[in-house]
């Protein structure tokens, strides 16, 4: 089969794009070398819609940070994604800095936010909206169209929603090889892409390969790019610590990105982080005591008091950093038909619907392809069923006992909730996939009580002998068999 | 289920384990009717079902049992005196008045009126996250008790070759269950100067296997992207930080952990229950009583226990106490004067209960507690106010090893003006205490972060 556009890369830039095109009459897939949406960048980040100020004015990160945020309230409603304008602060703890704060405020005012969205604070004035800020804090920019979002879902709702449209997703389905089939003069121009599952035929590439987005495009261009992904680790605290501040709170930026922030999720969590440590293993994605010690020490700076002991996880996640330190999307110079989405790096989250907009619009310059009639724009989440009252709970459960068992006790997550997860177009397939999708596993107790209970439904709905389920795909395999009194025992 | 037709019952006991048992049992013997179980598993008895091994019940029953057996002698009589309960059923809240909202298929969600309310719903393992283990997060890192159930409920192994971080005892546990089931377990890796866990599980699940015990030692890295690879440990110095060059890789594919137990607390804290911070469980009088009236706990969602036989006493006296509050009208008891406060200090971690009020308590109070360090020949004092009024020699104590003493009624009605009972480790020049460190700040916080006193306290409870 040949395909009109293949997009690589499931993360939320691809599925963005994914989305976005499955508006038109076209053949559409997505090959993802992991097993599920969400694996890669997007999977391990601030979760943050940035306001965007930061970025350099004028360049393609400005632009499509400012338009993404502008986008994201309806995309939201659209796919129903939780999203919220929680406003940031971005904090000075030098006096003699404090002219930085300005900067920010000039810097959003030339990359278009309106002038009503920003207001430089002074201490008590910081303190009155965020009392648990640092006692060196000397005043704060504060951006108030920043938000927090949960990324997971942003991703997995536009790859649905996607899906529903007709693209196909092809998962466990690595990019080994990308060349252009030689065709004559004048002829159609055809990709050929080799992957560990067979080859595939495409008319136009979308590289939204994250990390490995240089492999790719270095394959097929002999101008080279170079991303070198740039760590970041985190600790995520329990909810009881959610409230300890309510508007993200950045230090002052650096050269090496946007500094260690403290946030609240949009699920009611803390998170500290990132730091920025320039590696050169594209899979690093392993944390390590002396940058848990930096990002940890780095948060006092900012914000007191945080209580760590309530930290229930820590994680790093791998920034697709750019030597040019911006978005290169469009079609590759000396390679036709090959349109580059790399160096989505921070606010690559943020600017995720821009870039799926921007990218559209783009194709569609080129390939006039057709409007589909029947293109539905949005999607339903899953039930989250805390929020029903009471009555519409019980008729929940009366009319599906499922969700009226518990699986994860921490997050409260039904068994509803997780046959709804691996039901669902592109549905859940291991234990990861479960919790980005419902959360079931993602609080204090970390899933030493749901995974036996979450295992037990996947092997009874996908099927699949315990031995093959997987925490994350791949050779993440849970159980190794048996034990002796049921080995020799049939299933 | 509507709000004007909510249940009502005299007595609500969240969690069917060896405490909840317990507690519904006492509470039938001193004649309250109206009793029910919540539980959340699909059968009575708690984290007892998955502790196949025996020693559990020499002191209740003078013989030694499986935690199966221990928990069915109670299950039994729960069946007999014919005290309701409900299965796969889930508590979402209980309310400062209460009011128990609870959760299963074939009920959906209800409301139920109590007149007290026994909070029993035990403890849970620390995660790896709460210990910030730097490196990869694959599959093969369980806590210990998670692999206890994967290998006795469900049957499944976990991995072949094994490290473990933390000497607690169901990680000890573990480690010969894993070795009989055919696993290799490398080493068990302690962060304290001393391990967690009984001598006799030390002799019996690591000693006769051969399996090596590090003491002053964590896990500094876990390679691995999809499944573990490799865990590597590293001595740590008295400042409990991994000293440089001291390295060891071991090749594996799970790390399992048992670096100690939180009380699951999220429910009595949702109610208003006031708690401390030492145990995470709430603090309790004389009776079992939390600061809300009516409101009892016992079990390991008070203190973390390592006789289950303790647990049961205690329970038993909550159910006993909630009884009584039930057919007095559900008032609080006369209280003819402000009750005397339990301080724990000087080495004592905490004591449950923190209060006495005299008038109601029995004519010999059982007074638990905890040490923060391993102590040699030391003593326990109790003081009533500024007067000594015990000082007894031990042999030796841990953070590992419940302690306790006995107050007399007798005595403290004696002193009318009593305001405080401190309870505290006092040594003498000669005493032989090992520390890890000669300040006792130093250690009190390597515990937090460690959890390995916490860890210790699982014993033959889970």
């Amino acid at each position: 089969m040949l395909y009109d556009v293949i997009i690589v890369g499931a993360g939320v830039s691809g599925c963005a794009i994914a989305r976005e095109l499955s508006r038109y009459r076209l053949n559409i897939c997505v090959l993802e070398k992991e097993e599920d949406v969400c694996c890669g960048t997007t999977k391990a980040n601030s979760a943050i819609v940035h306001a965007g100020f930061d970025a350099a004015t004028g360049s393609m990160m400005a632009k499509l940070n400012v338009r993404g945020n502008e986008m994201m309230d309806q995309i939201a409603a659209d796919l129903d994604v939780p999203f919220r304008r929680n406003g940031a602060l971005v904090v000075c703890t030098d006096p003699d800095e404090l002219g930085g704060l300005q900067e920010l405020y000039d810097r959003g005012i030339a990359n278009g936010l309106r002038a009503d969205s920003m207001e430089i604070l002074n201490r008590e004035e910081a303190l009155a909206i965020e009392p648990n800020l640092a006692d060196d804090v000397v005043g704060a920019f504060y951006a108030k169209t920043s938000g927090i979002i949960c990324p997971f879902l942003l991703n997995i709702a536009m790859a649905e929603n996607a899906n529903v449209n007709g693209v196909d997703f092809f998962f466990n389905t690595e990019v080994e090889k990308i060349e252009a089939e030689n065709t004559a003069p004048g002829g159609e121009r055809i990709w050929k892409i080799r992957t560990c599952n067979g080859e595939y035929r495409t008319r136009y590439i979308v590289n939204a390969a994250g990390v490995y987005a240089d492999v790719f495009h270095n394959m097929v261009s002999s101008r080279k790019i170079h991303i070198t992904p740039r760590r970041g680790s985190y600790c995520l605290l329990d909810r009881t610590a959610g409230n300890h501040v309510s508007h993200t709170v950045f230090a002052q930026p650096g050269k090496m990105g946007k500094g260690v922030l403290v946030t609240p999720t949009i699920h009611g969590n803390l998170l500290i982080g990132p730091n920025a440590q320039d590696i050169e293993n594209k899979e690093g994605t392993n944390t390590t005591a002396d940058s848990l010690n930096e990002i940890i020490e780095k948060a006092a700076r900012n914000v007191k008091n945080i209580p760590m002991r309530q930290v229930i996880t820590s994680f790093a996640g791998l920034r697709a950093h750019e030597n040019g330190h911006d978005f290169i999307i469009g079609e590759v110079e000396d390679a036709p038909h090959f349109i580059d989405c790399a160096g989505i790096e921070s606010p690559g989250l943020s600017s995720s619907p821009a870039i799926g907009e921007y990218v559209r619009k783009l194709l569609e310059e080129k390939m006039k392809p057709e409007r589909k009639e029947n293109w539905v724009g949005t999607r339903r989440g899953i039930l989250n069923p805390d929020s029903l009252s009471f009555e519409e709970r019980n008729e929940l459960i009366r009319k599906n006992p499922a969700y009226g068992r518990i699986i994860c006790r921490c997050e409260s997550v039904t068994e509803g909730e997780i046959l709804d997860a691996i039901r669902r177009p592109l549905g859940a397939r291991s234990l990861d996939g479960v919790k980005r999708r419902t959360r079931a596993g993602m609080g204090r107790c970390q899933a030493g009580f749901c995974s036996p209970r979450t295992m037990e439904i996947l092997h009874r709905e996908l099927g699949l002998p315990y031995e093959k389920i997987t925490k994350s795909g791949g050779d993440s395999r849970l159980v190794i068999g048996r034990t002796k009194e049921h080995s020799g025992e049939e299933e | 289920m509507e709000t004007n037709e909510m249940m009502s019952y005299d007595i609500v006991i969240v969690g069917g384990g060896p405490a909840g048992l317990a507690a519904a049992i006492a509470a039938r013997k001193s004649g309250t009717e109206r009793i029910l179980i919540l539980e959340r598993d699909k059968e009575l008895g708690g984290i007892l079902n998955q502790c196949i091994h025996n020693g559990f019940g020499l002191h209740t029953f003078k013989e030694e049992l499986t935690g199966p057996e221990y928990a069915d002698r109670f299950i039994q009589q729960v069946y007999e005196m014919g005290i309701e309960y409900r299965l796969d059923t889930m508590v979402m809240d209980i309310s400062a008045d209460k009011v128990v909202t609870a959760m299963n298929r074939s009920d959906g969600m209800f409301r139920i009126r109590a007149g007290a309310v026994i909070l029993a719903m035990g403890c849970r393992e620390r995660p790896r996250g709460a210990l910030n283990i730097p490196g990869y997060r694959p599959a093969g890192i369980y806590s210990a008790g998670t692999a206890q159930r994967l290998v006795n409920i469900e049957g499944y192994m976990p991995g072949r070759e094994v490290v473990i971080l933390g000497s607690g005892d169901i990680g000890l546990i573990m480690a010969r269950r894993m070795t009989l089931e055919g696993a290799t377990v490398k080493v068990v890796a302690e962060l304290m100067p001393y391990s967690g866990g009984l001598k006799r599980n030390i002799v019996q699940c690591l000693d006769d296997f051969d399996i090596p015990l590090k003491l002053s030692h964590t896990v500094v890295d876990i390679e691995g992207k999809d499944r573990v690879k490799a865990v590597t440990i590293a001595r740590v110095g008295k400042d409990m930080k991994p000293i440089p060059g001291t390295e060891e890789r071991y090749t594996c594919d799970t790390l399992l952990l048992s670096t100690g137990l939180i009380p699951e607390n999220e429910l009595s804290a949702g109610c208003g229950v006031e708690m401390n911070p030492v145990t995470k469980g709430p603090f309790v009088n004389e009776i079992m009583e939390t600061n809300i009236p009516g409101v009892f706990a016992c079990g390991n969602v008070l203190h973390v226990h390592d006789l289950v036989d303790y647990v049961s006493e205690e329970a038993g006296k909550a159910g006993e106490a909630a009884a009584r509050y039930v057919q007095s009208g559900c008032t609080e008891a006369s209280r003819e004067r402000a009750p005397i406060r339990l301080t724990a200090t000087g080495g004592v971690r905490y004591t449950v209960p923190s209060t006495i009020h005299t008038d109601r308590m029995d004519d010999l109070l059982t007074v638990r507690f905890r040490v923060g360090a391993v102590y040699r020949q030391a003593y326990v004092s109790v003081y009533f106010d500024d007067e000594r009024v015990q000082h007894q020699k031990k042999k030796i104590m841990a953070p590992g090893e419940m302690e306790q003493i006995i107050l007399q009624k007798k005595k403290l009605l004696e002193k009318p003006d009593l305001h405080t009972i401190t309870i505290k480790i006092e040594e003498d020049d000669a005493s032989d205490a090992i520390k890890s460190s000669s300040d006792g700040k130093a250690i009190s916080s390597a515990n937090e972060t460690s959890g390995a006193a916490d860890g210790a306290a699982h014993r033959q409870t889970m």
